[in-house]
């Protein structure tokens, strides 16, 4: 086992809204009427059912209420347990999966207030990702501008699979206004289920939906690349979360010949794709979808050609490791330093930013 | 600005291959638009003359997502007597077929009936192909050998012509294209997969396809460079969709051969799907073996367009992962991104993966001696 250094940053955490209810003190008296007079309830997204096994870690599933809705079990079980000086709260509550832009903007708002409330004000080490409407740039927009006031806020959420490419120029205002606040986007496991959750259409079963989550991540890599998104805003970054890694460097060999090839499409992608990545984009570690055995990991990690590029994550209470494994077997010390502590703090600057 | 080419060995004898080898992805077609016709019904000439083909996507003539070279083909590739590049067997020869030392060439022809959302004319056209490809080239030239296609959305459509070509040595495989209305492990596809089990055939699952869906889980890309990247996703989980449906399960002999869509992400994706499995094999209960067992087991890969790390050693780690055994090698003639033969494999592969990745594998899979 590779053991957890102290002083990390746990980049991928994920406190659960026990109800939607626990949302109504954030919304005005309009949208309180609305939830409450249409019987809207909760919001769980097919992504990650509640009792499926992915959802939580044996041990970390709390005998009753969601997983992650305790911040006393988070204290313990992640940031305690792993020696963590900052840990990022990405919640995935279903709020970007409606259709109404309203709708979801009056949720993201509350959401966002709530995390605030119930878990950043309770806990110094912890710290918030802005949950956005990315249905609207303009809400989206305002949103991070509105959340940025607060220095705890380090990072814009997005899901991997939404209505659109996440390259697409629609968005581009989302990220000029994130790399204007040193604010990295994060784009995490997921679906808004507004386009099939697969590219070649729906699958049947819950565990071909979490497959498909690297392949969406892939896709949208792509997009963001040569649409030129990092060409228009260099200082951006963007960290892949639960995204899983090892699909990299293939990927990259893929994209790289192909730009090789038809570059004159998109001209303005002047750097190779690997160069992008290594400048622009960073993965969380959890889920490692490797064989348990340091060596092939080790292999892969040269594949990847830096290592700057994974950020230490727990993805808790997700149930990606046992015990106390949050880092792969047989990892150099220095990589883990880099993992843990140095990589997070170059990405996620604002994160020793006092108020 | 065009295309980057690599300098490129020409057809002279000099620069010949000196080994026989197989190519398992060449894209045989039709000289002119009506070539067809001759295998069709006269009701179908009509039908086609007035409304065209009405496909899973929107244009009727053009690609949706334009390629980077006419026909995404080799400009050097034109036949001198006329037609579009991969149209005429004597310029193949010439160009490809002879100075390559083409011992096997398989035939995947694209654009035929499917894709199509009328099923009588989708079936009518994969039928039709199938007689042309044996009256226009395996006939004519003992080193090809067909691809039988057929009506991929209509499972027993497609399986009665699976039946009718058993036994023809003319066709070695049943192809499909790796994107359709459902992903690839969808019940509506097992009639496809029991007859080709029954009569002894690989299937074959090209890269490409329409069936509606976009080709990203989150909606419709801006470029062609991201259509022919996205190839290798949804090849990814139309393979991901084959091995959690328990089609292996249920037809446990089988073949399965991903065709020019990468084999890099191969071992990546078979951690994953065990990973998961891992934790939630209780959804798929009828899955007897870890994913990667069933991958391992059933499924081979073109090579072409070949994986280009810039470490070999990087390369040979991957291959050794999935196996030398595996790999088929494939230069998908006459299309742009054409893999050279005598180029493709970096310094340091011993004789015996050499001869397993070029010719042996290919042989023993498609049964050719």
């Amino acid at each position: 086992m590779t053991s957890p250094i102290a002083g990390g940053v746990d980049c991928d955490l994920h406190p659960a809204v026990p109800h939607l209810t626990s949302l109504l003190p954030y919304m005005n008296d309009y949208w309180r009427d609305q939830v409450t007079t249409r019987g809207m309830t909760d919001l769980i997204s097919q992504s990650y059912p509640i009792n499926s096994p992915i959802s939580a870690r044996p041990d970390w599933r709390p005998t009753q209420g969601k997983p992650g809705s305790s911040l006393a079990d988070m204290q313990r079980q992640a940031l305690d347990r792993f020696g963590t000086v900052y840990g990022i709260c990405n919640p995935l509550y279903g709020v970007q999966m409606v259709f109404s832009e309203d709708m979801a903007n009056v949720f993201c708002r509350a959401l966002n207030d709530w995390l605030v409330k119930e878990w950043l004000d309770k806990d110094d080490r912890l710290r918030g990702s802005i949950v956005i409407p990315v249905q609207s740039v303009e809400k989206a927009v305002a949103e991070i501008e509105r959340c940025a006031k607060d220095p705890r806020f380090v990072q814009v959420l997005m899901l991997v699979m939404g209505d659109m490419p996440l390259g697409k120029r629609h968005y581009w205002p989302i990220y000029a206004a994130a790399e204007r606040l040193g604010l990295p986007i994060g784009i995490h496991a997921g679906s808004a289920y507004h386009n099939p959750p697969t590219s070649v259409g729906w699958g049947s079963y819950h565990i071909e939906d979490y497959v498909a989550q690297a392949q969406a991540f892939q896709t949208q890599l792509t997009s963001l690349i040569v649409e030129g998104v990092f060409a228009r805003h260099p200082n951006l970054k963007m960290v892949m979360l639960e995204s899983g890694f090892t699909w990299l460097p293939p990927f990259l060999w893929r994209l790289h010949k192909f730009w090789r090839g038809v570059r004159m499409e998109t001209p303005w992608v002047d750097r190779a794709p690997l160069e992008i990545v290594r400048s622009n984009i960073r993965f969380s570690l959890q889920p490692v979808d490797a064989p348990p055995e340091g060596d092939t990991l080790n292999r892969l990690f040269e594949h990847m050609q830096s290592d700057e590029l994974i950020l230490f994550s727990t993805d808790y209470p997700h149930w990606q490791f046992d015990g106390d494994e949050a880092l792969p077997k047989g990892l150099p010390k220095d990589l883990v330093r880099r993992i843990m502590i140095d990589n997070p703090h170059a990405i996620y600057t604002r994160l020793k930013v006092r108020a | 600005m065009n295309i980057q080419l690599r300098e490129r060995p020409g057809a002279s004898a000099s620069t010949s291959i000196k080994t026989a080898i197989a190519d398992c992805d060449i894209h045989p077609a039709r000289a002119a638009k009506d070539e067809l016709y001759p295998y069709l019904a006269r009701r179908w000439h009509d039908h086609l003359e007035t409304f065209g083909v009405h496909a899973y996507q929107g244009m009727m003539e053009g690609p949706p997502y334009p390629k980077a070279q006419p026909n995404a083909s080799r400009r050097d590739a034109y036949p001198p007597e006329g037609g579009p590049q991969g149209s005429s067997l004597s310029f193949m020869q010439k160009q490809h077929l002879d100075p390559n030392n083409i011992a096997l060439g398989v035939l995947n022809p694209l654009n035929t009936g499917q894709g199509i959302r009328n099923q009588d004319l989708a079936a009518a056209i994969c039928s039709a192909i199938n007689d042309w490809q044996i009256e226009k080239w395996t006939s004519k030239d003992q080193r090809l050998k067909g691809s039988v296609v057929v009506a991929n959305e209509d499972g027993v459509s497609a399986a009665a012509e699976i039946r009718k070509r058993a036994g023809d040595a003319n066709f070695v495989q049943v192809l499909l294209l790796s994107r359709n209305v459902e992903p690839l492990g969808q019940r509506r596809y097992w009639p496809i997969y029991e007859a080709a089990q029954e009569v002894g055939l690989p299937v074959g699952v090209h890269a490409f396809g329409f069936g509606g869906n976009p080709i990203t889980a989150s909606g419709w890309p801006s470029y062609y460079i991201e259509e022919m990247v996205g190839h290798s996703q949804c090849q990814q989980t139309a393979l991901a969709s084959l091995v959690l449906e328990g089609v292996f399960e249920r037809f446990p002999k089988l073949k399965m051969v991903m065709v020019e869509a990468g084999f890099g992400w191969a071992p990546s994706l078979a951690w994953r799907l065990d990973k998961v499995f891992a934790r939630l094999h209780a959804e798929v209960p009828h899955l007897k073996r870890k994913p990667s067992e069933y991958i391992r087991d059933h499924i081979w890969w073109t090579t072409q367009p070949m994986e280009d790390p810039e470490s070999r050693d990087h390369l040979f780690q991957t291959i050794e992962w999935i196996g030398w055994d595996k790999l088929l090698f494939a230069t998908d003639y006459p299309h742009w991104d054409y893999d050279e033969p005598s180029r493709v494999l970096p310094a340091g592969v011993s004789d015996a993966n050499k001869q397993a990745f070029y010719l042996d594998n290919a042989r023993k899979l498609y049964g050719i001696s």
